[in-house]
């Protein structure tokens, strides 16, 4: 047992279970300062830590496990938590209070039980191996996708929220998915049977096979696939992989045999102070049953976990008295909420519904006998109503005189209950259990921007969920506070980007020292309006970015002309038009490369990137692309990255323009227009898309008449399909829309806003975009397609723009006082390639403070 | 040149680490200095106008301070690290959003067009 700083003894406290909920608990735990009077001991059962369970269907879709952990791989040991994973505890002795686990024995002065549910599988007979598959830990995932390789069809038995996330699961691993259910709807305990239904119909038409009223009977070989399911009433169904997710059961298994009493339908009883029978352990999340109940969503868990480690450490706690069950989810794609008694059963309840079949849209208001106030709500197809039902439902908030208006479709989207019509105890963010309150304590307190109030009370940083509203709630009190919401750069202009570009453009300045000077405070800027500025100046201008006055403008990207990875070396990639190389081109990158011993890689964008040169090979290796005829990829720049192309009309069969000349058209009209943001482009020869031009700022598809315009697509972190914005456009007028578009778009967007979230936030919306570019209804035409002729006459590779001047290629020295290159960059060899050696942060050094 | 933030307990051994061309203004280069990799930061026209400070992110572990972006934070004289974005005092070496991090910092000056940095 290790001393407290005071002299007094450390409390050993002993975590079993490292799923969302325990590690929510050690986070709550160590804001509170716990460890300076507790010895925290965690054991995880898996080898992973804790983990994101709730998007776990991400895993398939392309996140890997550390993407899905819960916080940095540090964590534990930073705050000095002893985390045991992979040993799972088998026994409790409370007559020693100790935990013992296959490596050895703990004792423990506070013991908490985190240890969740697992899957129920129903006793189905003849179920074994891949036919009786379960989905909840990472494991489960890869034996499911194990088990899909070399499979077609997939059927997840349960169609419950779990059930049809298994079914997401499976089908992005490419299987045919089937959903079988016994009772007669889907999600049978959040939907009632007109919201079942129509979920049902969304689901089929995505292609997922839903089968309500089955019981499966048993399992036995099938004539066409591995298995066959056979229903009672004789039907059957035949499957190569079955999933079992038929409702989850509390992990009580240790509290079992240590004697802990058991909730009636299983779960460590627990009080509200998430004691269990005995007053040394404690049971938190799914393994607790409170007043008999077993909660199996997260923020619950979180609660119990919160008000617990408050406890602990004798601070003032909610004592737990239940949980709001109601919940919004995204299923396969398709909007679900429920909220309160979405069924209606309270005595008196009366209903409002809406039923909309030919988008297979529905919903429901349950309200008290009065009329006055929300019961409960059901919602599929459009979850846009979900926030204001909440709250009304949550805060007993008078309905308005026709309550039916809340669910109905209104011209302008779901409505809105106004920020302030919400009281200071309204819930904003129920995976923190931030209220408004707290959110206008933060803003008093000084918080004056939403990262420091997401920051300081944690609000929409669980689930996110919460984000739109918590941004409506904090722009409301600080208009209430007398605040304008301030839209300046930074704290040296007191402009928007809109208003910079204007001044820039009008006034003819040319430098930042001229904007700061003019327009500014100060003498420096800073590392927000420098980059922003520099980004005006070259889209206005377009002189290059190595001269002198722009450099320090321009962040270590732009600056250094390449992409700084993480251990401080650079990537390099050339421009490679329309994704089309000869022979001979490809060769030379890869004599670069070699030569170099550049770690290579293909791009997204069909180009080639080169990692690993340090600060001054970058020279070196462009001098030998440029001599081979390369110029500048610009990926380290907020400019035009790629054109995309498929091989088009000259090969394929289907294609019906050459799709790969208009590529390279357009990528040499826009090669080195700096925007906002980046900009990415794709050309496709026929509708059927293999360019994935609609993912794209630029979109180009070919028809048999010309090409079709698509705008404002992204993929990334937040993909949006590009729109249709002109049709059967000859190559002239495409490139005139296109010029016009995007200068428009260089105009008035905001720093850093992409095509896409500019477009989104544009007032009249596409509509409005179609007048200003298609019907030039501002009269800017003409002078929007001047303004990029003018950009596309300056373009010059900025690479040979710098090899040509021994000035600029100053910068390119790693020490300017020494020949050698940075000792501290290691690699290591991997699949016969270089790269960074993995914990370089762990490199042993001496920090010292002057 | 302003004395008052030199070590007094003894007497600076200053060491010649480049010339003032090798400076770029209002940006960084790096020196290395007996092991030692130092970012020089140089705002001509300004009353300090040389800076040293540890080139090495405490963050990241990589050497990259030097290639940062030079700015002011409530008056206050910044380089953002390149990798993370965070930002430490020139003038202090501490980080603002951090203060558990901390870059060492070195006194500079100019002797005509040498460059110096003061070694303990």
């Amino acid at each position: 047992m290790q001393a407290t700083a005071n002299g007094g003894q450390l409390q050993r406290l002993v975590i079993v279970g490292n799923g969302m909920v325990g590690h929510h608990c050690v986070e709550q735990l160590v804001e509170r300062g716990a460890l300076a009077r507790f010895e925290v001991r965690v054991f995880g059962e898996e080898r992973q830590r804790a983990y994101d369970r709730v998007h776990l269907s991400e895993y398939f879709a392309g996140s890997d496990s550390e993407a899905l952990a819960m916080c940095e791989a540090d964590f534990y040991d930073r705050h000095g938590v002893h985390l045991h994973l992979g040993e799972g505890v088998l026994e409790i002795d409370r007559e020693r209070c100790e935990v013992v686990t296959a490596e050895g024995r703990y004792g423990y002065d506070q013991l908490v039980l985190a240890t969740g549910s697992y899957p129920f599988v129903p006793p189905v007979e003849g179920s074994s191996g891949t036919s009786r598959l379960v989905y909840r830990t990472l494991d489960d995932l890869d034996a499911i996708r194990a088990a899909a390789s070399g499979s077609r069809r997939g059927v997840v038995v349960g169609g419950g929220l779990l059930g049809l996330e298994a079914a997401n699961a499976l089908k992005s691993l490419g299987l045919e998915a089937h959903v079988v259910e016994f009772a007669p709807r889907l999600m049978p305990v959040q939907l009632d049977s007109e919201g079942g239904a129509a979920l049902k119909a969304q689901i089929e038409a995505l292609g997922v096979g839903v089968h309500v009223s089955r019981a499966t009977q048993s399992i036995s070989t099938g004539s066409e696939y591995r298995y066959r399911m056979n229903f009672d009433g004789g039907e059957y169904l035949e499957t190569d992989l079955i999933v079992f997710s038929a409702g989850i059961r509390a992990q009580d298994a240790l509290g079992r045999a240590c004697g802990l009493e058991i909730g009636a339908r299983g779960g460590v009883a627990i009080d509200h102070d998430c004691r269990s029978s005995d007053p040394q352990i404690f049971a938190i999340g799914e393994c607790a049953s409170w007043n008999g109940s077993v909660f199996g969503l997260v923020a619950p868990g979180y609660s119990m976990a919160r008000n617990l480690a408050a406890l602990l450490l004798g601070e003032s706690s909610t004592p737990f008295t239940g949980a709001d069950m109601s919940t919004k989810l995204k299923l396969l794609g398709v909007d679900v909420g429920s909220i309160g008694d979405a069924h209606g059963a309270t005595p008196g309840a009366r209903s409002y519904r809406f039923i909309d079949e030919a988008n297979a849209a529905y919903r429901r208001l349950v309200v008290d006998a009065s009329g006055k106030h929300v019961l409960g709500a059901v919602l599929v197809g459009d979850n846009s109503y979900y926030d204001t039902l909440l709250q009304y439902c949550q805060n007993g908030i008078a309905l308005p005189a026709d309550p039916a208006t809340l669910i109905l479709p209104q011209g302008g989207g779901a409505p809105a209950l106004g920020a302030d019509a919400l009281p200071d105890t309204a819930t904003i963010c129920s995976c923190h259990n931030v209220s408004k309150g707290a959110v206008c304590a933060a803003i008093d307190s000084g918080c004056s921007d939403l990262a420091a109030v997401k920051s300081c009370t944690k609000a929409a940083s669980g689930c996110g969920g919460c984000a739109a509203l918590l941004k409506q709630v904090f722009e409301h009190e600080l208009t209430a506070r007398g605040v304008t919401v301030d839209k300046s750069l930074c704290e040296h202009f007191g402009y928007t980007r809109q208003e910079l570009y204007g001044l820039v453009r009008v006034e003819g300045i040319r430098t930042f020292n001229e904007l700061l000077k003019r327009y500014g405070k100060g003498h420096v800027g800073c590392d927000i309006c420098k980059p922003a500025v520099g980004s005006i100046l070259a889209s206005c201008w377009n002189q290059p970015i190595m001269d002198a006055a722009l450099v320090p403008l321009q962040d270590t990207n732009d600056t250094f002309m390449a992409n700084m990875q993480k251990n401080g070396t650079y990537s390099v990639v050339p421009r490679i038009p329309g994704g089309e190389i000869t022979p001979d081109r490809l060769i030379v990158i890869g004599q670069v490369a070699k030569k170099y011993d550049l770690y290579t890689k293909i791009t997204g964008g069909q180009r080639i990137d080169l990692f690993g040169a340090q600060l001054h090979e970058l020279p070196l290796i462009w001098g030998e692309l440029i001599a081979a005829g390369f110029e500048t990829g610009h990926a380290y720049g907020k400019s035009t990255r790629t054109v995309k192309s498929c091989v088009g009309s000259t090969w394929c069969r289907y294609g019906v323009q050459d799709s790969v000349a208009m590529a390279l058209r357009l990528e040499d009209r826009y090669k080195g227009l700096r925007s906002p943001h980046k900009l990415k482009f794709a050309v496709s020869g026929c509708t059927r898309e293999c360019a994935e031009a609609q993912s794209k700022d630029i979109g180009v598809i070919a028809t048999d008449k010309g090409w079709n315009l698509y705008v404002c697509g992204n993929g990334g972190m937040r993909p949006r399909h590009a729109e249709l914005f002109a049709t059967d456009l000859d190559d002239d007028s495409l490139i005139r829309m296109i010029d016009r578009v995007l200068m428009f778009y260089i105009r008035t967007a905001d720093k850093l806003q992409r095509t896409s979230v500019w477009r989104e936030g544009l007032e009249g919306g596409l509509d409005y975009l179609k007048a200003v570019i298609l019907d030039d209804s501002l009269q800017l035409g003409s002078e929007l397609e001047a303004q990029m002729q003018h950009v596309v006459d300056q373009y010059e590779c900025e690479w040979a723009n710098a090899l040509n001047d021994p000035e600029k290629l100053k910068r390119f020295r790693t020490f300017v006082n020494d020949q050698r290159a940075d000792p501290d960059v290691h690699f290591v060899r991997e699949r016969e390639q270089r790269r960074p050696v993995a914990a370089l942060h762990l490199i042993p050094t001496v920090e010292e403070v002057v | 040149m302003n004395s008052s933030n030199v070590a007094v307990a003894q007497q600076p051994n200053w060491q010649t680490v480049c010339q003032r061309g090798d400076l770029v203004a209002d940006s960084g280069v790096v020196v290395w200095l007996d092991g030692e990799q130092v970012a020089l930061f140089y705002l001509p026209g300004q009353a300090q106008p040389l800076y040293a400070v540890a080139n090495r992110d405490p963050r990241s572990g990589a050497n990259i301070i030097g290639r940062g972006l030079i700015g002011s934070i409530g008056g206050e004289l910044t380089v953002a690290a390149p990798l993370y974005k965070q930002h430490f005092s020139l003038r202090s070496g501490r980080c603002l959003e951090d203060p558990q991090q901390a870059l060492r910092t070195w006194p500079v000056r100019l002797a005509g067009e040498a460059v110096e940095v003061a070694m303990r």
